[in-house]
């Protein structure tokens, strides 16, 4: 009776471990996934077509849809700033502020989280749907590393993508702010320029990068790993279990994006 | 590692299972080289899960399973390595990779793994896929085929490297009798031809009596039967007995008492809808 009591008691604090745990070895079986993938990228020149592929997937097909956030993202930044700063006589600091906030932090980030909704959900989705009809174990019986096929050239191109599509969305985010400061409210043209050059410096631009590197690495693990092991998950099987994988693995990755965001701008600025 | 080119498959003491249950305990069994093997059970007997341990995607709970005088445990990666470009596997539903062509997924193994030029790798894929009946299906997506058809890809893309060992799970299930009838002609000329050793799950005896050197039963989480075709043929055992000769078994499960669902209890009334006009 006390014994049954005391575990009753006991029971949160042991669920609450548990958790703990799983989460400590998804972190480290995440870790290893992503050393075995990085490791493949240079098995063989066979990885260089599938990359083109990837990049073509990630990249090209996501220009389209960071072209339209980034422009919107720079207006409303150019629209709110300029008022903001209106009232205390600054409004010509304005393009300092939309190319730093946009630079700095919400360049890499929505471009982050924008990939990840269009190609970091596809990733799980089309791993997890090869896992539950046997094409993952088809590759491991041909003796064709599952990781290495599947998971490397999205890596490779990943790293690849993410920072020129940051710089992307910073360069026509700093137009759309010029679009609304200057076109739309009157502000001054060279005056919005100049302070976009002078105001930005190397180290905000290599910052911007390093995030942007970051999460490419961060968006395609967590998604790659999701779909890898669609098939141990405890909460949904079959084609369920691919959805809730999808949905674990874009919610993940904007958790991780964000978090890595303060420790990476803790560290770099 | 050498290679023998009609390696044997030895199972002994082998238990196999997910996590820490075991669907099959205490299996020892040969599956001799040269010849076909027909591993046979029911529905969920752990036939495919048997397949699955021999192939090593999953790892045995207990005892040992040796290809060709090679214990798969010991076996380090470049083992395994060598070991896995002498199999071809047919999977269920054919695992063909759906972002591939059938040309391409056929192709697969030739580009991964050797030094052919493409001219090469093309007349060999359009080959293999002649010999299944899917020369003309060359630059189909798999979605774009029916279910035989992957299947039979599936048989083109296990052979492409003309592996000595070819196992095939359930080659036959969801297959019009007539094209069931050519895959199995087509295992045996493959055997005749190639002197291969092939492992074959299935659970259609018409299948088994056609290409089988070699019976394995599987039923009751044990090996029920090994033996030759003859001796299957031959033995007295009731459950073997039953199976053989398509007997159900004695109804365990209660009879049909209940009256038929009256239409009237459905949420959306359809009786008379669809009757003939008044």
């Amino acid at each position: 009776m006390i014994q049954g009591t005391r575990r009753a008691h006991l029971s949160p604090i042991a669920q609450l471990g548990d958790s703990a745990l799983r989460l400590v070895g998804d972190m480290g079986a995440m870790f290893l996934f992503l050393l075995e993938s990085f490791g493949r990228i240079f098995r063989s020149w066979g990885q260089f077509a599938k990359t083109v592929r990837q990049i073509y997937f990630i990249g090209v097909k996501s220009v389209s849809v960071i072209t339209l956030i980034s422009l919107f993202t720079g207006m409303v930044i150019g629209l709110q700033m300029y008022y903001a700063l209106a009232k205390f006589g600054a409004d010509g600091f304005l393009g300092s502020a939309v190319a730093l906030s946009l630079v700095r932090e919400l360049g890499p980030v929505l471009t982050a989280i924008m990939i990840t909704g269009r190609a970091g959900s596809s990733m799980t989705a089309e791993i997890g749907v090869m896992r539950i009809s046997e094409q993952v174990d088809a590759l491991r019986v041909m003796d064709i590393n599952p990781i290495g096929y599947l998971v490397s050239p999205k890596l490779a191109a990943s790293i690849i993508c993410f920072p020129i599509l940051t710089a992307f969305f910073d360069l026509v985010g700093i137009l759309g702010g010029y679009l609304t400061g200057v076109l739309l409210l009157g502000g001054n043209s060279g005056v919005y320029w100049y302070r976009v050059s002078a105001y930005l410096k190397m180290n905000d631009i290599t910052g911007g990068f390093i995030k942007s590197l970051v999460f490419g690495v961060v968006v395609c693990t967590v998604c790659c790993y999701m779909g890898y092991y669609t098939h141990l998950r405890r909460d949904a099987v079959g084609p369920e279990g691919v959805s809730q994988a999808t949905t674990a693995g874009v919610v993940t990755s904007c958790v991780l994006i964000l978090l890595a965001d303060y420790v990476l701008t803790s560290i770099l600025f | 590692m050498t290679q023998q080119t009609t390696p044997d498959i030895l199972l002994e003491g082998l238990t196999i299972g997910y996590g820490e249950h075991a669907v099959v305990s205490n299996i020892d069994a040969t599956l001799p080289g040269g010849k076909i093997s027909v591993i046979l059970g029911g529905s969920g007997c752990g036939k495919s899960t048997l397949l699955k341990h021999i192939l090593k995607l999953h790892p045995a709970l207990s005892g040992r399973i040796v290809i060709g005088g090679h214990d798969l445990a010991k076996l380090d990666r470049r083992g395994m390595h060598c070991l896995r470009q002498r199999m071809g596997v047919l999977f269920q539903d054919g695992a063909l990779l759906g972002s591939l062509t059938l040309g391409d997924n056929v192709a697969l193994p030739l580009r991964e793994h050797t030094r052919l030029s493409e001219k090469d790798v093309h007349e060999r894929v359009l080959a293999k896929l002649g010999l299944v009946g899917l020369a003309d299906f060359h630059d189909y997506f798999p979605n774009e085929l029916s279910g035989g058809m992957r299947k039979r890809a599936g048989l083109a893309r296990a052979m492409v490297m003309d592996p000595p060992l070819l196992f095939c799970d359930e080659p036959t299930s969801g297959l019009d009798p007539v094209t069931a009838a050519e895959l199995d002609q087509l295992l045996l000329e493959l055997k005749r031809r190639s002197d291969m050793t092939l492992v074959v799950v299935s659970h259609d005896l018409d299948s088994m009596r056609t290409i089988a050197d070699h019976v394995l039963v599987l039923g009751d989480a044990r090996v029920l039967f090994q033996g030759s075709l003859a001796e299957l043929e031959a033995t007295q055992d009731e459950y073997l007995r039953r199976f053989l000769d398509r007997q159900a078994a004695e109804r365990t499960t209660p009879r049909l008492t209940m009256p038929p669902l009256d239409f009237k209890l459905m949420k959306r009334d359809c009786s008379g809808y669809l009757d003939e006009e008044q």
